[in-house]
């Protein structure tokens, strides 16, 4: 457990000492588990991410590695039970959300932190309009009048670009394209003007040309309002084109942290060397691809030491024994591997 | 020349959009594949790229003639197979394979692995008989990186990665000469991903397979396809070598296609044009006249709108493409350092 402290401290985020750090949103050692009928899955061991305003930080993972969990933890969605937060804290401005009551977290969600989801047909709801679902926000939240919040409705629309913002206020969910869904759903969440966004694949139901045009609209929405940005995806092309940091998470664990640039210049941690040699480029044509070896562990039963031991190509036998706290290892990035330097410093 | 092992031509699948229940009156039809040709070599893959509703899994059905086409042929050896049936379309079955999308649901969750592998053999005794099963089952499982051990578990005791090898090891059971593979690895994780592709390629290479390759991921199509084919509303909108359609595209929905897709490397990032569409794909119950992508395109001209432009060379070009204005414009990122 005593490496597990280190790791919190030395973390990137915190910087070593003074609390509270100004940052918008921190996510502090988090730790949840799923109790089931089969056993214990520790699904999140440890996270610690902040993001400040205007900032994009991607979350990058592949399934099961914990992203989505740490992200509805934070909007305080998450089933309970099965899911059990075991520790850490979350943030907001400096105040732990956990410990908030029910209606404390509920005046956060929309106001200061929205969050969109993947499939936008099931997280919109289908039995009432497009319209009456962002108007709702205004007329609960703000007080406004049904008028006033069908104006403001429309112009949340108008924002996102959906063509003839007026006709389609009246238009139920499966009524819509998915390109056009989508749209609907940042204008929801965007809709009481939050301090922070949570992207959650956003656009990986979507088509690339439809994707281009809704990364562009999140792009802009977020340089106008100064938004902190966390978007969660396993697209190491998105995170590319769009974010400023990324931290990359493995088996509930944030196994790097860096400035995009460096990362995919000299990633710090063998998991994320494996991920960019594995992905097939468009403009390269490849030849054998470079995979990981081996299946990402159960999180039942996370083997000891580094949980990449298993499929790592540098393991040694301290990987097997020691878990390797997520170090400092240079200006804003951080590494958890017991061979971060040798690796950053190789040709 | 090598022989061409699938010949298509003009290919039509139309569904009748229907309204009412008892007296069922036909309103439409959805254009699903409209008038698509190709052919297949033996030995290569031909990669099939478009976005969702193109009709490439339509395609993928009418190949394995699990559709009948509304019109058009497609030849396996010279012979039509929408034609056949009976037992010389069972034997045919036994050439075409088809590996499917989402490992999820196309396993049977009650059946075992052995069972599963192994079905093909109950329809086509002659490949395997009685005896000898369980030790093909074994082999296949053993050369698509599994462990023969595990013949007897069920479905869900394998991860996505694991179960799209089930179904390759299925589909490979007969020894077929073609493998259509309908977006194999788009549900799986990118590290899986790779394994999979790896493991399509050496497969191809040991048995000498012939692949249709359909996906929408650009970079997964260019890595596997020797030739590639871009689908919009149902057509074909350019065809030619790997190298034809991504370094040097003429069709405007193919540059607008490889412009959106991200390159994972930030360095790119402001030295990169894409090239934005607006709108939504038409609906394939009323395409556009004329040029059906002539309603996103910015080249679109009176005549777009009058005449469909022929899938052929153009002046300047190497490869077919179906665009009055087929021209070819930098845009792929390349890798200058």
């Amino acid at each position: 457990m005593s490496d597990i402290l280190v790791s919190e401290q030395s973390a990137p985020g915190a910087d070593g000492s003074g609390r509270p750090s100004g940052r918008l949103l921190e996510v502090d050692d988090l730790r949840v588990e799923f109790r089931t009928r089969d056993g214990v899955a520790k699904v999140i061991n440890g996270v610690t991410y902040h993001v400040d305003a205007g900032e994009t930080l991607a979350v990058l993972g592949e399934s099961g590695s914990g992203k989505s969990v740490t992200a509805q933890t934070i909007m305080g969605i998450l089933d309970m039970p099965p899911g059990f937060v075991t520790g850490g804290q979350v943030r907001f401005h400096g105040k732990d959300m956990l410990k908030m009551s029910a209606e404390e977290r509920r005046r956060i969600r929309g106001e200061g932190i929205a969050m969109i989801f993947q499939d936008s047909l099931s997280a919109l709801n289908p039995v009432f309009t497009v319209g009456f679902q962002i108007a709702e926000q205004f007329r609960i939240r703000r007080g406004m009048s049904r008028a006033d919040a069908k104006k403001r409705a429309i112009e949340m629309l108008d924002q996102v670009k959906i063509p003839n913002a007026k006709g389609r206020f009246n238009n139920f969910p499966h009524q819509f394209s998915g390109g056009m869904r989508q749209r609907a759903m940042i204008a929801m969440s965007l809709a009481l003007d939050p301090e922070v966004l949570i992207a959650d694949e956003p656009t990986t139901a979507l088509d690339v040309t439809v994707q281009a045009q809704i990364m562009d609209l999140l792009g802009e929405l977020q340089r106008e309002r100064r938004m902190g940005m966390i978007l969660i995806t396993h697209d190491l092309g998105v995170v590319a084109d769009v974010a400023d940091r990324i931290a990359v998470m493995y088996a509930g664990r944030i196994v790097e942290e860096a400035d995009v640039y460096d990362l995919y210049a000299k990633p710090a941690h063998p998991y994320t060397l494996g991920l960019l040699d594995s992905i097939p480029r468009l403009d390269e044509k490849g030849q054998q691809l470079r995979t990981i070896k081996g299946l990402p562990p159960n999180l039942m039963n996370i083997p000891p030491g580094c949980p990449f031991n298993p499929r790592c190509a540098m393991a040694q036998p301290v990987c097997r024994e020691k878990l390797p706290p997520l170090l400092q290892i240079g200006a804003g990035r951080a590494s958890a591997c017991h061979f971060a330097e040798e690796l950053v410093n190789r040709d | 020349m090598t022989e061409n092992i699938l010949e298509v031509r003009d290919l039509v699948k139309h569904y009748p959009v229907t309204r009412g229940v008892v007296f069922k009156k036909t309103i439409g039809h959805v254009k699903a594949v409209d008038g698509v040709s190709f052919d297949l070599k033996a030995g290569e893959t031909l990669g099939v790229v478009g976005e969702s509703g193109c009709g490439k899994s339509t395609l993928s059905r009418v190949l394995m003639n699990l559709e009948k086409p509304t019109a058009g042929s497609v030849a396996f050896k010279g012979q039509d197979i929408s034609k056949l049936s009976g037992g010389a379309l069972r034997r045919l079955r036994r050439q075409i394979q088809l590996v499917m999308q989402d490992p999820y649901t196309s396993l049977n969750p009650r059946m075992t692995v052995g069972d599963l592998v192994g079905e093909p053999f109950e329809i086509h005794s002659e490949v395997a008989p009685k005896g000898s099963r369980r030790d093909k089952v074994k082999e296949l499982l053993d050369l698509v990186g599994l462990n023969p051990e595990h013949i007897n578990r069920y479905p869900h005791q394998f991860s996505g990665g694991q179960r799209q090898r089930i179904g390759i090891a299925r589909a490979l059971a007969l020894r077929p000469e073609v493998i259509i593979c309908d977006e194999p690895v788009s549900a799986l994780d990118v590290s899986i991903q790779a394994q999979v592709m790896n493991l399509l390629e050496k497969l191809q290479r040991e048995f000498g397979l012939s692949y249709v390759f359909i996906a929408h991921d650009l970079s997964v199509v260019r890595h596997l396809s020797d030739r590639v084919a871009v689908m919009y509303l149902g057509k074909i909108v350019e065809i030619g070598t790997e190298d034809e359609i991504y370094e040097r595209p003429t069709h405007p929905y193919t540059q607008a296609l490889l412009s959106a897709v991200p390159v994972p490397d930030p360095t790119l990032r402001e030295n990169k044009t894409i090239i934005r569409l607006s709108g939504d794909v038409p609906s394939p119950i009323s395409p556009p006249s004329g040029c059906r992508f002539r309603t996103r395109c910015w080249k679109a001209q009176d005549i777009c709108a009058e005449q469909p432009p022929l899938l052929e060379i153009r002046q300047g070009s190497d490869h077919p493409s179906a665009c009055h204005f087929a021209e070819k414009r930098e845009i792929v990122a390349t890798h200058e350092v």
